[in-house]
C-alpha cells in the first residue's frame, strides 16, 4: 500500500546517540527471531503447553475466556492510546517552527495513526469488531494511557514527549514483542521499531533546544520538569498493587513487573539527562552501588489514580475532542457504506 | 506599491524564478503547496475513519515535502515559509480558504472537493515540469487526485446528505479554480467534469463570478490567520535553531 511507505519518515534525523536505547531494539530483533523459531517447531498441543513451550497463541487456537478477555482489553487499551496520543501532538504541526520538524512531526503522528490501526486489527483477531473498541473508548468503558491527559504547553513538550514519553513507552512494550499472543507480539515488533524512531527525534529536538538560545534551554527543563512524574507513571501502580499482573505474567503476556521495568526507564535516562544537559526533578535520584541501580521518588500514585478516573487536565478536552470527530466523521461512514451497498467500485 | 517579489527582492533565487505560464513559477507551484499542507494540518486526529487520519496525514506530509523541495530551490526554506507576510505568498486563493464556508470549519465533503480540484491541476503544472522534484511531485498527486477522486464519487452517488454536502462544496470552491487553472483550463476540465458527472455532481450554471489576486499578493482575509498561525512561534525566536 502506497501508505506505509511513508511510516518512519522520522528517520534521516541529525541525532546524538540516544544512550541505551540501542539494546532496546536488539531486543525487538531478538524477539523477531524468536516469533520465526516458534513457528517452526511443530504444533504442541494444549493452550497450557503451547504456553510452557514459549510458542505463539494463534486466532484460531483454543484459549482460556479469561485471556481472550484480558487480551482485548490491553490490545484494546493500547489502540486507544495510539488514537487519544495523536492529539497533544497534532496541537503543535500547525506552528512548528520550521518546516523539517513539521514534517517529522507529522510523519510521527500519521505513524501513530498507524499503530492504531495494526492494534485494532491484532484485537479483532479476538472476536471484536472496531466498532464495538470504538464505541468502548468514547463511553468510556476502556480507558487510554493517562499520559495523553496531560497538556502540551510548549513546542519543548514535543521534543520531552519523544524522549521521556515515547522512551517510555519502548521500555513498556519491548517485552510485549515476545508476548504469548501472536498477532500481538508481530503488531508489537513492527511498533517498536517505528517507536524507536521517535524516541530519537524527540532526544534530538530537545538536544537543540537544551544547547540552544537561555529561552528555549528554559522551555526545554520546564518541559522535562512537567513530563518527568507523568512518564513513571505510564509503568502503572506499583508491584503490590497491580490488579491484572500476575496472571498476565503466568500466560506470558507480560514478561516484567511495573517497578522492573519502571526501574529500568530511571537507570536508562539519568545518562541521556546528562548528555542533554538537563535536570530531572528528581532531588533524591542517585546511584545505589548495593543495588546496582538509581535510587528515584516514585511518582505520586494518587494522582495517577485520579487521572485514571477521569479528573486529569485534559481527560475531558481529549473525549469531547474524539466524540465530535466521530460524530462529525457518521454522515460519511453513512454514505461509505450505502454507495458500497450499491455495488459500484470508487 | 512595489511587488515584494519583483526583481532585487532578497530572499528569492532570481535564476529558479523563470515563467512557466503551464507550469506555474516555482514560487506559486510552493505556497499552494505549503499552504495546501498547512491546511490539510488541520484535519489530524479528526478524520471520518482511522484510515482516512492516515491518508490526509500523508497528503499533507506530500504537499509539504514538494513545498520544502522548491522552497530550497529558491532561498532558505524557514526564512521564505516564516518571514514573509501575506502579501508576498503567491498561492492561489483556492488553498488557503477554511474547508468550509467559515473559518474553523471541517467539513470532509468540502474538503475532498478542494482536493480533487487542486490535485488535478497539480499534476498537470508539475507535469509541465521536467526535473526530479517534478517526476516525485507528478506520482504523488495522481495518487491524491485519484484519492480525492474515490472520495468524490462515494459521497456524490452515497445518500441524499451526502450528495447535498459535496454538491455545495462544489459550487462553493468552482469560482476558485479559474484562477487554480490559469493557462490549463481545458486539461484540467477534462480530468474534473468526468469525476463530477460519475458522481451524480453538476457545475454551477452561473459561473461568472472568478475571484482571483493569489498570485499577486492580493488574498482573501484567510491567508493572514493562516500565517499567523503557521509563524508565531518561529518569529517569536528570531535566529534560533530548531
Amino acid at each position: 500500500m502506497h501508505l506505509t511507505g511513508k511510516f518512519c519518515n522520522t528517520e534521516g534525523v541529525d541525532t546524538p546517540a540516544v544512550k541505551g536505547a540501542d539494546g532496546l531494539l536488539g531486543e525487538v530483533e531478538r524477539a523477531e527471531a524468536a516469533l520465526r523459531a516458534a513457528a517452526d517447531r511443530a504444533g504442541a498441543g494444549s493452550f497450557e503447553a503451547v504456553i510452557e513451550a514459549d510458542q505463539k497463541i494463534e486466532p484460531r487456537d483454543v484459549m482460556p475466556e479469561d485471556y481472550r478477555k484480558g487480551l482485548i482489553r490491553q490490545i484494546a487499551q493500547h489502540a486507544h492510546s495510539e488514537i487519544i496520543g495523536m492529539q497533544p501532538e497534532g496541537n503543535w504541526i500547525t506552528r512548528a517552527p520550521s518546516l523539517r520538524r513539521k514534517a517529522i512531526l507529522l510523519a510521527k503522528v500519521q505513524d501513530e495513526a498507524g499503530h492504531g490501526l495494526y492494534l485494532y486489527a491484532a484485537a479483532e483477531t479476538l472476536g471484536v469488531t472496531r466498532e464495538e473498541l470504538t464505541e468502548a473508548l468514547l463511553s468510556g468503558r476502556q480507558k487510554y494511557s493517562s499520559i495523553f491527559n496531560y497538556p502540551t504547553l510548549t513546542w519543548a513538550d514535543m521534543g520531552a514527549i519523544g524522549w521521556l514519553v515515547d522512551g517510555a513507552a519502548i521500555v513498556n512494550q519491548v517485552p510485549l514483542c515476545r508476548c504469548s499472543y501472536g498477532p500481538y507480539a508481530r503488531a508489537m515488533i513492527r511498533i517498536c521499531k517505528e517507536e524507536s524512531f521517535h524516541q530519537r527525534q524527540g532526544y534530538q529536538s530537545l538536544y537543540v533546544l537544551a544547547n540552544g538560545s537561555p529561552e528555549q534551554r528554559r522551555m526545554a527543563q520546564d518541559a522535562v520538569n512537567r513530563w518527568w512524574y507523568p512518564s513513571l507513571a505510564m509503568f502503572g501502580p506499583p508491584d503490590s498493587e497491580s490488579t491484572h499482573s500476575a496472571q498476565s505474567m503466568a500466560w506470558k503476556i507480560k514478561r516484567f513487573s511495573n517497578d522492573e521495568l519502571r526501574q529500568r526507564f530511571v537507570d536508562m535516562c539519568v545518562p541521556q539527562a546528562d548528555i542533554l544537559g538537563l535536570t530531572l526533578p528528581d532531588p533524591d535520584l542517585k546511584w545505589n552501588e548495593q543495588r546496582g541501580h538509581y535510587d528515584f521518588t516514585p511518582p505520586d500514585f494518587d494522582e495517577l489514580m485520579r487521572v485514571v478516573k477521569g479528573d486529569g487536565p485534559c481527560n475531558r478536552q481529549r473525549m469531547a475532542h474524539r466524540r465530535r470527530a466521530h460524530d462529525e466523521g457518521a454522515w460519511v461512514r453513512e454514505a461509505a457504506a450505502a454507495y458500497a451497498a450499491k455495488g459500484k467500485t470508487a | 506599491m512595489t511587488d515584494p517579489m519583483s526583481e532585487g527582492s532578497s530572499r528569492v533565487n532570481q535564476q529558479a524564478r523563470v515563467p512557466q505560464r503551464s507550469g506555474g513559477t516555482p514560487l506559486e507551484l510552493a505556497d499552494d503547496a505549503l499552504i495546501a499542507a498547512q491546511r490539510l494540518s488541520e484535519w489530524v486526529a479528526r478524520a471520518p475513519t482511522l484510515e482516512e487520519d492516515v491518508a490526509l496525514t500523508n497528503i499533507a506530509l506530500d504537499q509539504l515535502g514538494v513545498a520544502r523541495l522548491l522552497l530550497q530551490s529558491l532561498g532558505d526554506e524557514d526564512e521564505l515559509a516564516y518571514r514573509r507576510g501575506d502579501a508576498e505568498f503567491r498561492n492561489c486563493l483556492l488553498v488557503e480558504l477554511p474547508f468550509g464556508r467559515a473559518r474553523g470549519d471541517l467539513d470532509f465533503g468540502w474538503t475532498v472537493v478542494w482536493l480533487l480540484f487542486l490535485a488535478a491541476a497539480q499534476k498537470l503544472r508539475y507535469e509541465a515540469w521536467d526535473n526530479e522534484v517534478a517526476a516525485k511531485a507528478v506520482k504523488e498527486s495522481a495518487y491524491h487526485l485519484d484519492h480525492a477522486t474515490q472520495w468524490v464519487i462515494r459521497l456524490g452517488d452515497g445518500t441524499s446528505l451526502s450528495r447535498e454536502r459535496v454538491q455545495a462544496a462544489v459550487e462553493e470552491l468552482w469560482p476558485y479554480t479559474h484562477e487554480l487553472t490559469e493557462g490549463i483550463r481545458d486539461d484540467w476540465l477534462s480530468i474534473v467534469e468526468p469525476v463530477l458527472k460519475e458522481a451524480t455532481l453538476v457545475k454551477p450554471s452561473h459561473d461568472t463570478w472568478r475571484p482571483s489576486g493569489g498570485r499577486s499578493g492580493r488574498h482573501t482575509e484567510h491567508l493572514s490567520y493562516v500565517l499567523a498561525e503557521m509563524q508565531a512561534l518561529h518569529r517569536a525566536h528570531p535566529g534560533v535553531q530548531w
